[in-house]
């Protein structure tokens, strides 16, 4: 068993797509000797060179307009874009465009382009390059949205984007360091499916992205309160793996749901909406549904108040707590 | 064309230019001992271009900076301490701690700010000219932005803009030759940015960025001009910046020998050297100058260094909406 960090499980995800086909193709910013801004790419241009990979001006709305172009004639682009937050440039092609030719060509036109970049707090780059807003693609039909918080789901998932015939978001947390077991050799993982990192019988918790591991935490400490939390990593956000939701909340009867962006609008109460809009999801709940959200506030430079933002294990295990009236 | 500074104006800008390279130098050693956090971008080399620019205008005009705006800051008067201050994100800071390193402004010094999403500040400047013309304003706005942000369609938007509407805006490019790890001779299809300007009907220059007394002239004949034709114009300055990127940039795609060559260009030593040469300066009140403007910093950050007057979350929930309003 080895264990690679998330980056290097990102890398190892483009490296083997790139060597399959060479119509898979690494687009970005300072992705070339300097490796990235987030240090994913290294190594990729001294091997595939500039036929595979493509360095670009600081040009977000033309690059990724660029790589709608370049794949509607067959290339496979992997775009990267620095910070998620620069998605609000790129939302022209992205949106406007790449989510919608399939259906306005009535299926005579494809974009099989995988769109990279990273979000969220706790890096001190304050409010123009920390936010979540994975909303932003998570309401345009046509867009498929990955959110892996693992590197063996992360290598997996991205190599199941690349393959698919469409455009796909492939968000990413900043914790590209953690490190943890990833199998070896080839294998992909199914777009659309969650997963249960953890089984339980007494509330279920649904999250994705960076907040698996706080929510992890929460789970640790709930054991003392014996309390036995199932954690369900919903991997990707759309399309959304409802049956699994919806089973493990059926089991538990209870349900907290956790991200890092804000409440207000956010994909929370999507999932919500999924448990209740269901009869028999409803009628199994034994406590009102709760979520764990980041606060509504554009992130404060301050690192004690940026610290405050993203939902920490303790607010996770006193939402779940009350959940249990009687037992507090 | 140049012009020779007189003893006083020189002082004030050699002092301008050192006290913007040790407060960087500063800044570098509180992130690497971590009293600092988050991330910072710093332009060691490029002082000319900050002393240069404000100093030259209108007290009243406006700057726009970028990500890399200590020096434009300081060049446009704010306090060394309410400088500080923000990058410990304290709330005595210039955005009471929480705007950071990337988000220094200084209203009360006509300095509106700068965006960390690269070339979207220049925008907002042809807007805030808009604003100007419109009110009959005097004054201008400054556009900085660098060889990188040049490529972004917003910043070719807005110079169309502010051609047809005739804006009194300064487009200034700082064009230290790479945006974070690509060299502009790879990344901007022209050698130099100045000819963006032609094809949008407005006037430019471009000028070695790294000696003071041309980016100062070319900076007030530059505001004659905007005043004059009431249009806006395009100066590109010629710069390196000799830091990495920002922290922890190990410059592999750059050489040694090319950081060498423009050291040789440093902007303080052009300047120190032109003083000496000219009577106006000795070696001995250089380093005099050199002393005092670090004793101060010193003093300023080991004073801020103890303090932890931050704002509480509820007073930063206070500024989220203009009216102060409910969250
Ligand atoms: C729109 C946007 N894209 C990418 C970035 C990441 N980034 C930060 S600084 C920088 C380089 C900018 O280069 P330049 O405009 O030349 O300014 P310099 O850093 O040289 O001062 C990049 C790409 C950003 N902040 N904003
Ligand atoms: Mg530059």
């Amino acid at each position: 068993m080895r264990k690679l960090s998330y980056r290097e499980a990102i890398r190892e995800a483009m490296v083997e797509e790139m060597a399959r086909d060479e119509q898979v193709v690494v687009i970005g910013e300072d992705v070339g000797c300097y490796g990235g801004c987030f240090k994913v790419t290294p190594g990729l241009i001294e091997r595939f060179g500039t036929r595979q990979v493509i360095e670009t001006p600081v040009s977000e709305e033309g690059l990724v307009g660029v790589a709608v172009g370049a794949a509607m004639m067959g290339m496979r682009p992997i775009v990267e874009i620095m910070y998620g937050d620069f998605s609000t440039l790129a939302a022209d092609p992205i949106i406007n465009h790449a989510a919608k030719m399939s259906f306005m060509t009535a299926g005579q036109v494809s974009v099989p382009m995988v769109y990279r970049t990273p979000m969220g707090s706790g890096t001190g780059a304050a409010a123009q390059h920390t936010q979540s807003l994975e909303v932003l693609f998570t309401n345009v039909p046509g867009l498929k949205v990955i959110y892996a918080a693992t590197p063996a789901d992360a290598k997996g998932l991205l190599k199941s984007a690349v393959r698919d015939p469409g455009p796909v978001i492939f968000l990413e947390h900043k914790l590209y360091g953690t490190e943890d077991i990833v199998p070896e050799g080839e294998y992909t993982i199914p777009i659309g499916q969650a997963d249960i990192k953890r089984q339980g019988t007494d509330v279920t918790i649904v999250t994705y992205g960076k907040t698996v591991f706080t929510a992890f935490e929460a789970a640790q400490i709930l054991e003392d309160d014996e309390v036995s939390v199932e954690l369900v990593d919903l991997r990707t956000l759309r399309p959304l793996d409802t049956a699994t939701i919806l089973a493990s909340v059926r089991k538990t009867g209870r349900v907290v749901v956790v991200h890092e962006a804000p409440g207000f609008g956010g994909f929370a109460g999507e999932v919500i909406a999924q448990i209740v809009e269901d009869p028999a999801t409803f009628a199994a709940l034994r406590a009102p549904v709760a979520r764990v959200c980041g606060k509504e506030l554009p992130t404060p430079f301050n690192k004690t108040l940026e610290m405050q933002l993203p939902p920490s294990p303790h607010a996770i295990v006193d939402a779940v707590l009350a959940l249990f009236p009687s037992a507090v | 064309m140049a012009i020779a500074f007189d003893r006083d104006r020189g002082m004030a800008m050699l002092s301008l230019m050192v006290r913007s390279r040790l407060f960087e130098q500063k800044v570098e050693a509180l992130f690497s001992s971590h009293e600092m956090h988050g991330t910072t971008h710093l332009a060691i080399g490029q002082e000319a271009v900050h002393a240069g620019v404000s100093p030259a205008l209108d007290p009243n005009d406006w700057i726009v900076t970028t990500h890399r705006c200590h020096g434009h800051t300081l060049a446009k008067g704010s306090s060394v301490e309410a400088m500080l201050a923000e990058f410990f994100g304290l709330s005595n800071g210039l955005a009471k701690g929480l705007g950071g390193s990337m988000h220094l402004l200084d209203l009360e010094h006509h300095n509106a700010g700068s965006s960390a999403v690269v070339g979207s500040g220049v925008a907002l400047a042809t807007g805030m000219a808009l604003q100007l013309k419109r009110m009959d304003s005097p004054n201008l706005v400054v556009a900085f932005f660098g060889d990188g942000a040049s490529n972004r369609g917003v910043v070719h938007e807005s110079m169309n803009m502010a051609s047809i509407w005739g804006l009194p805006v300064l487009f200034l490019c700082e064009h230290n030759l790479y945006g974070m790890s690509s060299c502009a001779d790879e990344m901007v299809s022209v050698d130099s940015i100045a000819k963006r300007g032609v094809a949008y009907g407005i006037e430019s220059s471009s000028v070695d960025g790294n000696d003071i007394e041309v980016v100062y002239a070319a900076v007030q004949d530059a505001a004659a001009y905007i005043h004059k034709e009431g249009k806006p114009y395009l100066l590109e300055t010629k710069t390196y910046r000799f830091s990495g990127h920002s922290k922890n940039d190990q410059r592999v795609y750059r050489t040694r020998e090319e950081e060498r060559v423009w050291s040789q260009k440093d902007p303080i030593k052009i300047l120190r050297d032109r003083m000496v040469s000219r009577g106006h300066l000795t070696e001995e009140e250089f380093k005099r100058l050199e002393v005092q403007e670090q004793a101060v910093l010193d003093d300023i950050a080991e004073h801020l260094i103890k303090q932890r007057h931050e704002l509480t979350l509820d007073e930063a929930y206070s500024y989220m909406y203009a009216d102060g309003g409910s969250r």
